[in-house]
């Protein structure tokens, strides 16, 4: 894991010396490095830069959402504060306004999301169980299996999906996109699930097996409630994930609005209506708002998620 | 009957889904108190119990349509009739899809390099400042947002008004060229620089994954490496090049593959920022329409294959170095 240039190998002679009386904790020493660097006024600099070029161009956005439709024509956005002019008219047309009542395909996205993140779920945590806790055979080459399946990208799956889909009569009902999240979410929560379920004590497991509890006793009443914080971390991905999916919905669902998601309606509006900035700042925010106060909210999990190795593209 | 299928009103449609997941809880109790009623069930009972819906749900969803879309490739546009290479051939070729080609090589170079380079300096930046969870999460945001919200923001920025008369720009970019004394450039069209403001986008995004995995690696160097380091008088720079960027490479490796494997299969950017217009459409973006505009399956599903292809080498050299980094360890 750690490669050391030569250079650092700390000479023997140097132990005891540093090893003097009057001594800061290693993470005030390492603090004051780090305060050290960023007092350099290059570093603060670039850092600050950083933020902003990543915050701008949402912040913009933003304002721009709140100035009425004439404003955003003839102006920027950064000239608001010598031109104080701020209206919710834009949120109302977007929700409402028979154009792009967004309202109905908010409703659209939320009836996708929720079953979408609690079917994949479910079926991986039992997946999981078998995979870490259930001894049979062929058990090494099904997880690999499954395991590589998450190299499938899911365009290759579409086209015969659809036509299965379209077959059955159920092509373009809320039905097929439930399924097909929920399908395309599976191999990926299985391998992370299976990673957290390993961590857990084997001797746990075994203690509740000698008192005659069966495999669902187990699983409800031993696994369940230590793995809650993976299960919160992977249910945030997937719910970031079917929220803020384009393709799935687009393929499946196309433009129809009783069932077409939030992200598949600002898509057509920014190419049949791509300067009408006042709906489109308004109905990106509208589909921003939800991922954004979940995210942060949410944020502890996502992190411990993110690093568990689960990026899913 | 015919709302289960088809439901209209908002109350109609949440019914339905609470319906779904209901049914879908009790089809799951059913399967295991059923097991869990049984004494001494036998182990293969038990697996399938517990596997069954989940093979069945992949080997119907992604191993069957894969396969079938495989065999699709090396058929005619209509699926008629056996074709053998030509949609590959095609797909290498043709002009159109050279440009293509072309563009996803370049998002996929461009983007995970300058997307983990920002985050790597950035985490080193803050790391162990008063605002360091703060800043964080400023560059984060961008993950939580939709490739098409995404999109939406930065054509806002990249939004071009003519420059006559006394009308304003609107778009910060070309304001800040104004500003500059600069004439407005109209920046998703003018090509063959109009791709690189698309992969910009993603970079924006990304970035914030990069910093996120790379910051914890940083905070999980060693402190008597760092230390000591520092006694033999490395810092800064020194530090950075020397510590900190060989300290991390497991995780250099593994942000850089993973942001590849993502922009592979970028699809929503091209869609809302041009349509795929102005040569600036990629592999993933050019399987949909040939899928679904131009109805030619046979390339469509080429397209897609090529995609699987490309994604398998960078998997297995990420599950490689993520395994060599476990055995470190």
């Amino acid at each position: 894991m750690t490669v050391i240039p030569p250079t650092s190998l700390i000479d023997e002679d140097e132990g005891p010396v540093r090893a003097a009386p009057r001594k800061l904790s290693r993470t005030e020493q390492r603090a004051l490095a780090a305060k050290g660097r960023l007092s350099s006024p290059w570093a603060s600099g670039l850092a600050i830069i950083i933020a902003i070029l990543w915050t701008v161009p949402t912040f913009g956005l933003f304002v721009t959402s709140f100035r009425p439709r004439s404003e955003i024509r003839t102006s920027g956005w950064w000239t608001l504060p010598f031109n104080w002019e701020v209206t919710l008219d834009n949120y109302q047309q977007a929700l409402f306004g028979s154009s792009t009542s967004l309202s109905t395909y908010f409703v659209n996205s939320i009836v996708i999301t929720l079953p979408a993140v609690v079917i994949p779920i479910s079926l991986a945590l039992l997946a999981a169980y078998a995979f870490a806790w259930v001894d049979f055979k062929g058990r090494g080459i099904l997880f690999v299996a499954i395991f590589a399946l998450q190299v499938v990208p899911i365009q290759i799956t579409l086209i015969p999906l659809l036509s299965q889909y379209v077959q059955w009569g159920l092509a373009g009902s809320f039905w097929v996109v439930w399924l097909s999240h929920s399908i395309f979410a599976l191999p990926l929560a299985i391998y992370l699930l299976h990673n957290f379920m390993k961590e857990i004590p084997a001797s746990l497991v075994e203690a509740a097996r000698v008192d005659g509890a069966g495999h669902v006793k187990i699983f409800f009443q031993v696994l369940l409630p230590l793995l809650t914080p993976a299960i919160a971390s992977f249910a945030i991905f997937q719910f970031l994930w079917v929220w803020n999916d384009l393709l799935v919905a687009l393929v499946f669902v196309g433009g129809t609005p009783d069932v077409a998601p939030l992200t598949v309606r600002v898509a057509e509006l920014s190419g049949t209506r791509g300067t009408a900035w006042q709906l489109l700042s308004a109905g990106a925010f509208i589909a921003l708002a939800v991922p954004l106060v979940v995210f942060l909210a949410l944020q502890r999990f996502f992190v411990r998620g993110l690093l568990a190795g689960s990026v899913k593209g | 009957m015919d709302w289960l299928l088809h439901p209209e009103s908002t109350g109609q449609k949440f019914t339905l889904m609470i319906i779904a997941i209901l049914l879908f809880v009790v089809v799951m109790g059913v399967i295991l108190f059923g097991i869990d009623r049984i004494k001494r069930a036998p182990v293969w009972l038990i697996v399938t119990a517990f596997l069954g819906p989940t093979l069945l749900f992949v080997a119907f969803g992604l191993v069957y349509p894969g396969i079938r879309t495989i065999r699709t490739s090396f058929y005619n546009a209509k699926g008629t009739a056996f074709v053998g290479f030509d949609n590959y051939v095609k797909a290498f070729t043709d002009d159109q899809f050279q440009t293509v080609l072309r563009n996803t090589v370049l998002w996929v170079v461009i983007v995970p390099i300058a997307a983990t380079f920002i985050g790597l300096v950035y985490a080193v930046l803050i790391d162990r400042t008063r605002f360091e969870s703060f800043a964080k999460t400023l560059i984060f945001l961008p993950m939580a947002i939709s490739l098409v919200g995404a999109s939406i923001i930065w054509k806002f920025v990249y939004e071009f008004r003519p420059d006559i008369g006394n009308i304003q720009q609107i778009g910060l970019l070309n304001q800040l060229l104004v500003w500059l004394g600069l004439p407005p450039q109209q920046f998703l069209l003018n090509q063959p620089w109009n791709t690189l403001f698309l992969i910009a986008v993603m970079v924006w995004i990304q970035a914030g994954f990069a910093m996120t995995v790379l910051s914890a690696a940083i905070k999980a160097i060693p402190d008597d490496i760092v230390e000591a380091a520092r006694l033999d008088g490395l810092h800064g720079i020194g530090m950075f090049r020397f510590i900190t960027v060989p300290s991390i490479r497991p995780a250099l490796i593994v942000v850089i593959t993973t942001i590849a494997m993502a922009t592979l299969k970028v699809f929503d950017i091209v869609r809302t920022m041009t349509g795929g217009n102005f040569n600036t459409s990629v592999v993933a973006y050019e399987f949909y329409t040939q899928s679904f505009r131009a109805q030619n399956a046979g390339i469509g599903a080429a397209l897609a294959v090529i995609l699987f292809v490309l994604v398998i080498p960078i998997v297995v050299y990420n599950v490689r170095q993520l395994r060599l980094a476990e055995e470190i360890r």
